[in-house]
């Protein structure tokens, strides 16, 4: 006598649900013919983009020329401009606190510097290190995994970890007393919790940069580094005549995606600085959006999509670019 | 030549057997540094997870979970801390008793006659190694962890499994398929690649309101499940699949949806393996959308949980640093294992 497998249970268990299933489909085929079977394989994934995003698309734009706090657009007076009058009108654009809605303009800025700082290093931490580990490394898949393995961890977790690293009496304040620095609460001092935010940015992001710069690197023919070599051209020489412009178009798209991501820079500075603090020092526009929007019950919706439709411009023409140059790449 | 002491000589420098330049040593020490900045801060945190409650917030700190040792002295009701005490050179291990100001009075524990007085300079207190495994079982068992725990293997389970299947589907129809409207299809979908969450989370919570999915579980699968990413990557798959076999199937009078599940979906099953470990590492990561959707506290995900204890336990480390390893332990386990299948993934796709 055998006893039935587990492995045999289960297949048979998925034979018999899939029986049922196919069924009804078989039925539609038998009834509408092949042709149209691929309508309805694709009819879930459209249901649901329908639904789900090109909806709300159409919605976000409607949304912002109401007012009120009313959820569905039937309890919604329009309101024409007034959401981007308010989130525009300004005596001097440098300076927030002159804005009807300075809190918007805060953001802005913040975001701007963000962005600045943010790609600026990434970019360069990122190049740096795939150009190393495009050299013939020892232990190369050890160090690209090393620095990959945070692209992969949730930002509420790097939020607390580096948190607790820049803690009153955490690991960095002990180290600067061992060097006889006295000790900082970073993250309530509005210069550094500034500079930590970018750093805690590369520190996550930095892993998938390099690994798009690296694949571009290893896509450059070895023969025009062996010509290189016979001509007996200096490093730098060799970096700034064949490797970067080689890899310029690769950069070009890494900058461009830098951008759009930076733009939307809001999870892991949430967690960190507490919600944008100190007071409004590390609040981002996606911050000013979601608080707008489902902050502590202002529900503020249509001013929310009116900011969103600012960012959400802002990020197409990017994308725009993006496209355009990745086309360029390919011919 | 002062060529290899350029400060961008290192970065192209091809190494040249036998012999190890300044341009070495750079990259060493770039790529050693590199790797020490991504450990140190994961590994304190990880360190301090293990620490008691009054040895968390220590200053300066001990590497090590460690925490002060007590002990039963008889004739005494309460434990008593021990400390190692300086008298006159020679160096012993005592209980004490209390402290007063600058003085604090010691016994022998296993011989305790009248208490010595001695000066607080003169002792240090004795510290073993100790692992608080209360921080980790605490949480599970006294705070909503285990709630939140289960929602996310939930929530990442379903909407893995479903993302899978519909744009599996859709890949299917996109790969093998003639019909009208076929590009128009495939670039629409595509271009929802174009729509980042942050610009339309207000309207996409007012579909989710509409719809009767608000602080559901459900309410965050179903959104995620139909993905450009998904789609896109089955399709370039199946496109390398012979249509050879799908015609022979036909011709044994197999149905269209047969041919899919029994001949298309077991050839696609390493694409299907990459697409798996993205979603499940996007699910389990996903913090803006569930903060947005989900509002009762039973409903909360990992990541939402874990940002609502920091806001209540504002000072409470021990526990947040447990609950936050635990979120991060299944991640690392399937990086270790999967790190190929990741890394080639995303430099195939560029997609994150």
């Amino acid at each position: 006598m055998s006893t039935p497998k587990a492995t045999d249970f289960g297949g048979r268990a998925l034979d018999f649900v899939m029986g049922i299933v196919e069924a009804p489909i078989n039925g539609f085929e038998r009834l509408m013919g092949r042709k149209r079977m691929p309508y309805l394989f694709l009819a879930p994934n459209l249901i649901l983009f329908g639904i789900f995003t090109f909806l709300p698309i159409a919605i976000a734009v409607g949304y912002a020329f109401t007012g009120g706090t009313g959820l569905f657009v039937s309890e919604r007076p329009f309101v024409g401009l007034d959401n981007f009058r308010q989130l525009l009108q300004c005596e001097d654009y440098l300076r927030p606190g002159s804005c009807r809605e300075s809190l918007f303009w805060t953001a802005i800025w913040n975001t701007l510097w963000f962005v600045g700082f943010n790609v600026a290093a990434t970019l360069l931490v990122a190049l740096v290190t795939a150009l190393i580990l495009n050299r013939a490394m020892a232990a190369r898949g050890f160090f690209r995994a090393m620095f990959f393995y945070p692209v992969l961890l949730s930002p509420v977790v790097i939020g607390l970890i580096w948190k607790w690293f820049l803690d009153r009496n955490g690991l960095l304040n002990a180290f600067l007393q061992m060097l006889g620095v006295p000790p900082e609460i970073f993250l309530l001092d509005v210069g550094w919790s500034r500079f930590f935010v970018v750093v805690v940015s590369v520190w996550f992001h930095m892993g998938f940069y390099t690994l798009i710069l690296l694949a571009g690197l290893q896509a450059i023919p070895k023969d025009l580094y062996e010509a290189a070599a016979i001509d007996a051209a200096s490093p730098r020489r060799t970096l700034f005549r064949i490797t970067l412009p080689l890899l310029g178009p690769n950069l070009l798209v890494v900058l461009i995606l830098l951008m759009i991501r930076s733009v939307q820079i809001f999870d892991e500075a949430w967690v960190l600085t507490n919600g944008g603090g100190p007071g409004t020092a590390n609040s981002f526009i996606v911050q000013y959006i979601y608080q707008m929007a489902f902050g502590s019950d202002l529900r503020l919706f249509g001013l929310a999509s009116a900011a969103s439709v600012l960012m959400g411009l802002v990020l197409l023409a990017l994308t725009l670019i993006q496209l355009r140059l990745g086309r360029k790449m390919e011919s | 030549m002062s060529q290899g002491l350029s400060p961008i000589a290192f970065l192209t420098r091809t190494r040249r057997p036998g012999r190890i330049g300044v341009t070495d040593i750079l990259s060493w020490a770039w790529l050693i540094l590199g790797t020490l900045a991504v450990l140190i801060p994961v590994v304190w945190a990880g360190l301090s997870s293990f620490k008691p409650a009054a040895e968390i917030t220590r200053f300066p700190p001990t590497l090590l979970p460690r925490a002060a040792v007590q002990q039963t002295v008889p004739g005494f009701d309460a434990p008593l801390s021990l400390w190692t005490v300086d008298i006159d050179g020679q160096r012993r291990e005592m209980a004490m008793v209390r402290r007063i100001g600058l003085k604090a009075q010691m016994v022998d524990p296993s011989n305790p006659g009248p208490p010595i007085s001695v000066d607080v300079k003169n002792i240090s207190p004795v510290q073993r190694l100790t692992i608080a495994t209360e921080n980790y079982t605490d949480p599970l068992t006294r705070f909503d962890f285990l709630t939140f725990l289960k929602n996310s293997v939930f929530v990442t389970f379903v909407a893995t499994l479903l993302t899978l299947i519909v744009n599996a589907l859709a890949a299917f129809a996109l790969s093998k398929y003639r019909f009208r409207g076929e590009k128009a299809i495939f670039v629409l979908i595509i271009s929802t690649l174009m729509i980042p969450l942050t610009v339309v989370m207000v309207p996409a919570y007012l579909v989710i309101v509409g719809v009767g999915l608000v602080d559901s579980l459900w309410g965050i699968i179903i959104p995620t499940v139909a993905s450009p990413t998904g789609v896109f990557l089955l399709r370039q798959y199946m496109l390398t699949i012979p249509d050879e076999l799908i015609e022979a199937a036909r011709v044994d009078a197999a149905s269209e949806f047969r041919i899919f599940w029994r001949i298309v979906l077991p050839l696609t099953a390493p694409a299907l393996a990459v697409l798996a470990i993205f979603s499940v590492l996007w699910r389990w990561n996903d913090f803006l959308w569930p903060l947005i959707v989900l509002s009762s506290r039973e409903n909360f995900t990992l990541q939402v949980g874990l940002n609502a204890f920091q806001g209540e336990f504002s000072v409470q480390w021990n526990y947040i640093l447990a609950m936050t390893f635990l979120s991060l332990a299944p991640v690392t386990v399937v990086f270790l294992f999967l790190q190929k299948y990741i890394t080639t993934g995303i430099a195939g796709t560029g997609m994150k």
